[in-house]
């Protein structure tokens, strides 16, 4: 190994945690893309990843505004069989291990819908989450103290941006919900008192016009 | 760059992002076109380019600039909300061209500090722990600034619902109101043209 000055006075086992520490914190989430877009009423929107054969992956979705809040969705593996589909989803999750080394298709159709357009929010992760300790699967040992207070750290933080996301989807959606209803309620009360005055002013002219038609022997009049 | 999608030649393709206040968002993209001779995608076009246009959630647009076929851009949000990334491209050619499309590479990342890594190589270990924690701090401090956000936009959400409520109560209540008032002045109206038509 190479001589550190500096560091030579630590010991090993300290060093190793400090190995693991650094790994930790440097550790990215396994790689994947997550995108927010906007679906048009009768459209189709298709993305696309190349990827190796035995990797795991998982596409969550999640429609956060738009109509009844729902899409079709499906997934194509390179040999263009498909390997899920659903239609008129709120929010999924899919994972699967690829077979066939290749280009990956999953596709968001809003064709079903003639005026509302939809914004979609899908989460592509792809591969294994690598485990954050070089040689945490052929340890002997047990963990010093600062490697299983990396692995706690680490985990917990993973569930932080897992609960965030659910958290911030779940808000948009209903947020959208709620803007749409008290939209709706508005209108719906402008439009109900326009037509009572319509109506009610309505029936008392229909009523009167049904006395006033000029009529030689009409009551009243003597000749 | 992993996830590609196809576009028009001249559509416009956007990208939604909510962000908060203060936010760096960084994307990478690589754009290729559709060669008609060769049935296939081109490694890089020659001039072609795209525009990249970044608008806030008051309509502003905090970026527009032309980028190459393959490039970075990134911007810092000042305010918080929804963000829009569009991307087209500066193709001249019209647009029925047959068979003609675009292979766009994209990955946005939000809120991310890269970390220089030749800095970290190059000193000894307790330097490189310290350097990373101070990075881990900082995506902590992101993960706060996400939760501060969050908040705003649940005490909006708030505010709309009783407004919503608020809304339907007073609604009842001005409909009855005209109901009965509109009745009133049915039946005077009528009484007093029946009187005078000295038909009661």
């Amino acid at each position: 190994g190479q001589e550190r000055g500096r560091s030579s006075g630590m010991p090993a086992g300290m060093r190793a945690g400090m190995r693991a520490l650094a790994v930790l914190l440097c550790a990215l989430r396994a790689g994947g893309t997550e995108l927010t877009f906007e679906l048009p009423d009768s459209a189709k929107q298709c993305f696309h990843q190349e990827l190796e054969r035995g990797l795991k992956f998982t596409l969550d979705y999640q429609v956060i505004t738009g109509g009844h809040y729902d899409v079709d969705c499906y997934v194509e593996d390179p040999n263009g069989r498909t390997i899920y589909k659903e239609t008129k989803k709120q929010y999924d999750s899919f994972p699967h291990r690829t077979e066939v080394k290749g280009v990956y298709t999953f596709c968001f159709s809003n064709e079903f819908s003639t005026f509302s357009h939809k914004t979609v929010y899908f989460d592509f992760q792809v591969g294994d989450e690598p485990p954050i300790l070089p040689d945490m699967s052929n340890r002997v040992t047990a963990l010093t103290q600062m490697e299983s207070a990396c692995v706690t750290i680490h985990e917990a933080l993973n569930t932080v941006i897992d609960s965030q996301t659910h958290y911030r989807l779940r808000e948009a959606q209903d947020r959208s919900r709620a803007e749409d209803l008290n939209g709706r309620v508005s209108y719906w009360s402008v439009g109900e008192t326009l037509i009572l005055f319509v109506v009610s002013i309505g029936q008392v002219m229909l009523l009167k016009s049904f006395f006033t038609e000029k009529r030689p022997s009409s009551s009243g009049a003597s000749t | 760059l992993a996830l590609y999608f196809h576009s028009g030649e001249r559509e416009e393709k956007c990208i939604i992002e909510d962000v908060p206040s203060d936010t760096l968002v960084i994307g990478n993209y690589k754009v290729q076109r559709w060669d008609i001779h060769k049935q296939d995608f081109l490694e890089s076009a020659p001039g072609l380019g795209m525009f990249v246009t970044v608008t806030t959630p008051a309509a502003e647009v905090l970026l527009s600039k032309l980028y190459g076929p393959q490039g970075t851009f990134s911007f810092t949000s000042y305010l918080s909300g929804e963000h829009v990334i569009c991307l087209q491209s500066n193709s001249t050619r019209f647009v029925a061209f047959a068979g003609s499309k675009l292979r766009i590479h994209l990955d946005i990342r939000v809120g991310e500090h890269f970390l220089d890594e030749s800095v970290v190589q190059a000193k000894d270990k307790v330097n490189e722990v310290n350097f990373r924690l101070e990075h881990l701090i900082e995506q902590i401090h992101h993960i706060s600034k996400e939760q501060n956000y969050e908040r705003e936009r649940e005490e909006k959400f708030r505010k709309t619902s009783e407004e919503t409520n608020s809304n339907i109560l007073w609604w009842a209540i001005v409909q009855t109101l005209i109901l009965i008032s509109i009745g009133i002045w049915q039946i005077k109206s009528l009484r007093d043209f029946f009187i005078s038509k000295k038909l009661v």
